[in-house]
């Protein structure tokens, strides 16, 4: 870890005025330390917001919810709300990490957590996101928690969220306040950018903007959601493919579905094309399998991570099969209840 | 940096580099060192302690951050001849093999059962509204803390032993 | 000094015998009160006065040499010390009973991660600082780093027997399969650690070790001063599993830093060094061929393998180890190529061989029953061979058929059905099993026992890395001398005690118990005499001493004497004349998800025979955590080296994946047969910890093909290869 200036900021002034591109917030600090001790991040002020006041609470915002972005990993996902209303997004956040590291970590920073791409992870190896322009030594390297969506020549890293996936099934949008105390909405697709050529880029934040919120539209009514993680073991690992969906069925046929998808892209993955294929169709796992063949139509860019697209498919059939009544749910699958 | 902290319940002042982290801080400035560095990245669960009773890694956070804060380590629950009930069960099951990741499990499973009780859910839990302590539930809950000696299924039994003890 | 007991003959089963009712039982660990309340003290925890901080500093090329170090590219930073950079600095860490250093190749880099040199500070922070700052130049020239590419091949001596083209082409079934597995790190909980102090020209190291009489010379060697001015303490070591068994690169830079800069210095490894810098155990490529006649008769058994070390390093993975004696065959061949790649040494990982052999040999065997059509129980019992079959020794005692009867009946196998019949939802639950062997050894060892009205006390150099050292070296003394377990001390981990076998291969609580039940019997001999009884009418219990119509409290036979013994044992003649190892039976439930692949063991069941159990509960904790290892190396663990530089990819442990709590069942049993080996030691017992991984994980991937039907021979059997081979075979 490089030597710093630590600050507390005491109001999202404060806060916002001692950011520049040398700077750091840290919240949960969860990734921001991690990174730091391994010189991969090295700020030379971080600015610690966790004692702002108003921001760690979730409140009703019209039909929805909005959640504070210091609101903690594991007090999100045990909100009655949360659980009654938007199961797929505590199932995913208990997917991730630990217990300790869903104490601690916050709603925002997960949003904003990097790559865990080992090649990203050690300052010897050549990284673009690292070091704009040094080359991608993942390319030609040991690649199995990968993207193989959404990546450039200069970077194949995905994005490691569980939340950030949930949230892009659900619509949510993030909060986010400028210097001089705008606000603005963002959905995830304005929030993250794709590598192409400066992976090093991954929001479209300015270095004093803060997230202060995420908003939650009002749920999909009589909907059922899920979220589904394949990983190297049972817990405490980082998605080899996820799967979150949200349908509602209407007479049985599928009224309404959403699909994102993580653990294969630089940013949550969302494909309405997919989703249109589904729309109206009564379930059938041939239509399933034929949903989940287009998304994963197109070779891996990476020989290693070739292994994702079966993976993928045959994950998304079993979650749809799930989700639309034609197999038995299991856990990770529920249906919405209205708030408690 | 100077930072006030109130651990096992007594007020203690450290004066630390600010890249200290809570783990350093209190393993070398109030040597406390139960509490064990395993990999310095929240991947192994050694660090555990609870911050105003909340299980974290101390390893992924700054001392500074904890100013005013309430801490709780491996020996502010028992010491030999005055276990705790939790810290008993461990002995009794054998739930441990050389020790190294022992603390952490230990106040892991403190605060874990704090959350259990709550009624938080898991990854593992059928329902989310209905939460029980089988021991699926306690296995998830659990897995940020590795034990390489894999003493899984005894730190269960001592988890599910001691909460009794705990209770009563 | 000490006449050295050899072990050229059984002895009697005096612990049969003695009345005291400690030995073998589930006594807690006395040592467990100290570690669940954070008192036991490990190596990082001391921080002796003045101590300053020094952080490993790795080599970013593969093979070539350091030209120099640019110090000033970290005076900048406050608190800087020293960049120690020493031509006594190690390549890797030596190998287990080595004792004395190994290869020290000054500016010579032989793999990326090597460790060169250390930064020192009065702060942590900052040695980590300028350790990670630290500017380095290399020279650096083309190395090989992927075994299957490499074209360095030794290949060894072979073991062979019989008429192979006649066994193997005549047969009625044959089974010729190839099975890979990656390199494993040991990846235990503490990470390699060091405290180093002078006094004057005395060494004292703090150190993560497993084995302190063996350490001490290797330390001594490799800082060049005589073995007698140092001293290592090793009182609490935070589990090894192979890897603490050599001094390590860590040791060595704590000492020279500590010697020039004139302060204590400690060096805990970053846990991506651990894994940078330790040796792993070597990836295999191993190839199986079985061939049996129609009724299970095995007619040839081969055995072949590839490993790889770093060039020079003479250890290779036995991978072949228990396949030479787990059955027997008319024809028999076991061969083995080393490879030498420039990637971080191999060296011993628990169970060096059997923990990745016998997961080859027992799926192969699985193989070849399902060829057969016969139950693979059945099958192993055809064919266990009546003595040893290459070197033709009687076994010391060998009760596998009994584990693999008595295990199948406790676990149930009787229920397993044909592969692909059981289904709950989209799960598909199989069956399999697999027999366990491994070798059992007796190492020199010496303890020394004191009685006093006070009660009993234990010396020795021997180390307690989670095995239960503690608890079943009070439980030997206290059987022995007749005293309840809270009046024995136990001291461990000093080089001032007596030298022990150390923790390795198993055979420390043999190995060492045998030498305190020695010690133990002199004075037991010493109070008969004070009794006034032959030695062997003396019965202990509960500190009274009776014998010959006689009876007196042991502390009024000592009369405030303090009798002090010391003993030494090495292995002998039994040796020779047999062949002594443990043995077991793994039985395995598992669910396999039949779209994604996903492996989730839900029951595992192992009975063993390994000799006299010393202590039920920490036996039983020894072998459920090999089991779990084989668990792990069935379905998780998997080190991967880049294709280019072979630096390790997955070096921490986020990325290298052990299992975690929810990968592992409540239901993991463990049963102890009651058996006595009288030609292993004076204990009859044998040694645990490595007989518990040994066949474990065949047994998982066994029961994934009666799961599902498909065969993974790559494993680890993560969920992309389980779909791959559904997908395969149309499913």
């Amino acid at each position: 870890m490089r030597a710093f200036d630590y600050t507390r900021a005491e109001s999202l002034d404060q806060a916002a005025a001692a950011l520049d591109p040398a700077a750091s917030v840290i919240a949960g600090g969860t990734n921001l330390l991690d990174l730091m001790k391994l010189q991969v991040m090295t700020p030379e002020r971080v600015v610690d917001i966790t004692r702002l006041p108003g921001l760690d609470a979730i409140e009703p915002e019209g039909e929805g919810l909005r959640l504070g972005a210091l609101v903690r990993n594991s007090d999100l996902a045990a909100d009655p709300r949360i659980r009654a209303r938007y199961p797929l997004l505590s199932r995913a956040l208990l997917s991730g990490a630990s217990g300790q590291i869903r104490n601690k970590a916050t709603t925002g920073g997960n949003l904003l957590q990097r790559t865990r791409c080992p090649y990203f992870y050690d300052p010897a190896m050549a990284c673009s996101k690292r070091e704009p322009g040094a080359g991608c030594a993942a390319q030609g390297g040991v690649g199995r928690m990968l993207a193989i969506f959404g990546t450039s020549d200069a970077c194949l890293a995905a994005h490691p969220s569980d939340m950030a996936v949930a949230l892009r099934a659900l619509d949510a949008e993030v909060e986010v306040r400028s210097r001089d105390g705008g606000l603005r909405r963002l959905a995830l697709d304005e929030l993250y950018r794709l590598p192409g050529d400066r992976p090093d880029l991954e929001t479209t934040l300015a270095a004093d903007d803060l997230i202060t919120a995420v908003i939650l539209p009002a749920p999909v009514a009589g909907s059922v959601q899920a979220y589904r993680k394949l990983r190297d073991r049972a817990s405490y690992a980082f998605a080899l493919v996820s799967v979150a969906a949200v349908i509602r069925m209407d007479q049985g046929r599928i009224g309404q579905a959403a699909l994102a998808f993580g653990g294969v892209a630089p940013r949550p993955w969302r494909d309405a094309g997919l989703e249109a294929m589904l729309h109206g169709k009564t379930p059938d796992e041939a239509l399933f399998r034929e949903v989940a063949q287009r998304l994963t139509a197109d070779p891996a860019p990476n020989p290693d991570t070739e292994f994702k697209r079966p993976l993928l498919r045959r994950t998304l059939v079993a979650v749809l099969r799930e989700a639309t009544g034609l197999a038995q749910p299991s856990i990770g699958t529920d249906a919405t209840k209205d708030a408690a | 940096m100077q930072t006030t902290l109130t651990v096992n319940g007594h007020t203690r002042s450290v004066d630390h580099d600010p890249r200290t982290t809570l783990l350093d801080a209190l393993r070398d400035s109030l040597r406390l060192t139960g509490t064990k560095k395993g990999c310095d990245h929240g991947q192994c669960g050694a660090c555990t302690v609870l911050v105003n009773g909340r299980r974290i890694n101390a390893c992924l956070t700054l001392a500074a951050m904890h100013d005013g804060d309430e801490i709780t380590t491996i020996e502010g629950l028992g010491e030999p001849g005055a276990l705790s009930p939790l810290q008993q069960a461990f002995v009794s099951c054998d739930g441990y093999q050389c020790g190294f990741c022992t603390s952490g499990q230990i106040m892991s499973a403190t605060g874990m059962l704090e959350e259990l009780a709550r009624g938080d859910p898991s990854h593992a839990s059928p329902d989310l509204a209905q939460v029980s302590a089988d021991d699926a539930e306690i296995a998830e809950r659990m897995s940020g803390n590795l034990c390489r000696c894999a003493a899984y299924p005894f730190i269960r039994e001592a988890i599910s032993l001691g909460a009794k003890g705990e209770r009563s | 000094m000490t006449q050295t007991f050899r072990m050229d003959k059984p002895q009697p089963r005096l612990l049969d015998e003695t009345r005291q009712g400690v030995i073998g039982t589930s006594m807690d660990r006395p040592d467990g009160p100290l570690k669940v309340s954070g008192q036991a003290t490990y190596t990082a925890d001391a921080l002796p006065e003045g101590c300053v901080h020094g952080m490993l500093v790795r080599a970013t090329v593969t093979r070539g040499h350091l030209r120099d170090i640019d110090r000033d590219s970290i005076a900048d930073i406050p608190g800087l010390l020293a960049v120690v950079r020493d031509p006594r600095f190690l390549r890797n860490p030596a190998q287990g009973m080595a004792g004395e250093a190994p290869d020290q190749p000054g500016d010579r880099i032989d793999y990326h991660g090597q460790p060169v040199a250390l930064v020192v500070a009065e702060t942590f922070e900052a040695a980590r600082d300028g350790a990670l700052r630290l500017k380095l130049r290399f020279d650096s020239v083309a190395a090989e780093v992927d075994p299957d590419h490499a074209t360095e091949v030794e290949p060894q001596d072979p073991t062979e027997s019989g008429d192979w083209n006649a066994a193997w082409s005549g047969a009625a079934h044959q089974v010729d399969v190839v099975y890979t597995t990656p390199c494993h790190a040991s990846a235990a909980m503490e990470p390699h650690a060091a405290v180093a102090e002078w006094q004057g020209d005395r060494l004292i190291l703090r150190g993560a070790l497993q084995m302190l009489r063996f350490n001490r010379k290797e330390l001594a060697d490799a800082v060049g001063i005589p073995p007698e001015q140092v001293q290592i303490l090793a009182p609490y070591v935070g589990g090894g599993f192979g890897s603490k068994l050599g001094i390590g690169t860590e040791a060595v830079a704590a000492a020279l830093a500590a010697r020039e800069l004139g302060r204590p210095v400690r060096v805990v490894m970053a846990r991506q060094t651990v894994f940078d810098a330790v040796l792993r155990r070597t990836e295999t490529r191993q190839h199986l061929q079985l061939a049996a006649d129609a009724e299970g008769k095995l007619l040839a058994l081969g055995h072949d393998d590839r490993v790889s070390n770093l060039p020079g390093e003479e250890f290779a993975e036995p991978v072949s180890s228990a396949s030479q004696f787990l059955y027997g065959a008319r024809a028999t061949r076991f061969r083995q190529d080393m490879v030498r790649v420039h990637r971080v040494g191999a060296g011993s990982v628990r169970a060096p061989g059997e923990a990745v052999g016998v997961i080859a040999i027992e799926a192969a065997m699985d193989e070849l029953a399902d060829a057969l059509g016969m139950c693979p129980v059945e099958l192993r019992l055809r064919n266990l061979p009546d003595q040893h079959p290459v070197t033709g020794q009687p076994f010391s005692a060998r009760a596998l058929a009994d584990c693999l009867r008595e295990g199948a009946k406790s676990f149930g196998w009787s229920d397993r059905q044909a592969p692909g019949a059981r289904q709950e939802g989209d799960w598909l639950i199989g069956m399999g099993m697999a027999s366990a062997a491994r070798p059992n050894m007796l190492v020199k060892s010496a303890a020394r026992v004191r009685l006093s009205a006070e009660g009993a006390v234990v010396e020795t150099d021997m180390t307690d890395i989670g095995t239960g050292t503690y608890a079943v070296l009070t439980q030997v003394a206290a059987e022995m001398l007749g005293l309840p377990p809270g009046q024995v001390t136990v001291k461990l981990g000093d080089t001032d005690l007596p030298g022990a076998s150390g923790s390795g291969g198993s055979f420390g609580a043999s190995s060492s118990g045998s030498a305190v039940f020695l010690a133990a019997k002199k004075i037991r001999d010493r109070l008969a005499a004070k009794l006034g009884c032959a030695p062997e009418d003396l019965s202990l219990q509960d500190g009274l001493a009776r014998g010959a119509n006689l009876e007196a409290p042991i502390n009024d036979l000592l009369a405030g004497e303090v009798l002090v013994e010391e003993a030494e044992i090495k292995g002998g003649k039994t040796a020779e004349s047999h062949f002594s190892a443990g043995f077991g039976a793994h039985f395995c439930e598992v669910a396999v998800h039949r779209w994604t692949g996903e492996v989730r063991v839900r029951r595992m069941h192992g009975t063993f025979a390994m000799g006299r159990v010393l202590n039920e509960k920490t036996a039983r904790s020894q072998a459920v955590g090999g089991m779990i290892w084989g668990v792990g190396s069935a379905l998780h663990e998997d080190m991967s080296h880049d294709p280019r530089t072979g630096h390790v990819v997955t070096r921490d442990l986020a990325n290298y994946h052990i299992a975690s709590h929810a990968d592992i069942p409540r239901d993991m049993q463990a049963v102890f047969l009651e058996e006595r080996d009288d030609f292993a030691n004076p204990l009859q017992s044998k040694g645990v910890g490595e007989l518990g991984i040994s066949g474990a994980g065949g047994a998982v991937l066994n029961a994934i093909h009666n799961a599902c039907g498909v065969r993974i021979r790559d494993i680890p059997a993560t969920p992309d290869r389980v779909i791959a081979a559904l997908e395969a075979a149309g499913r």
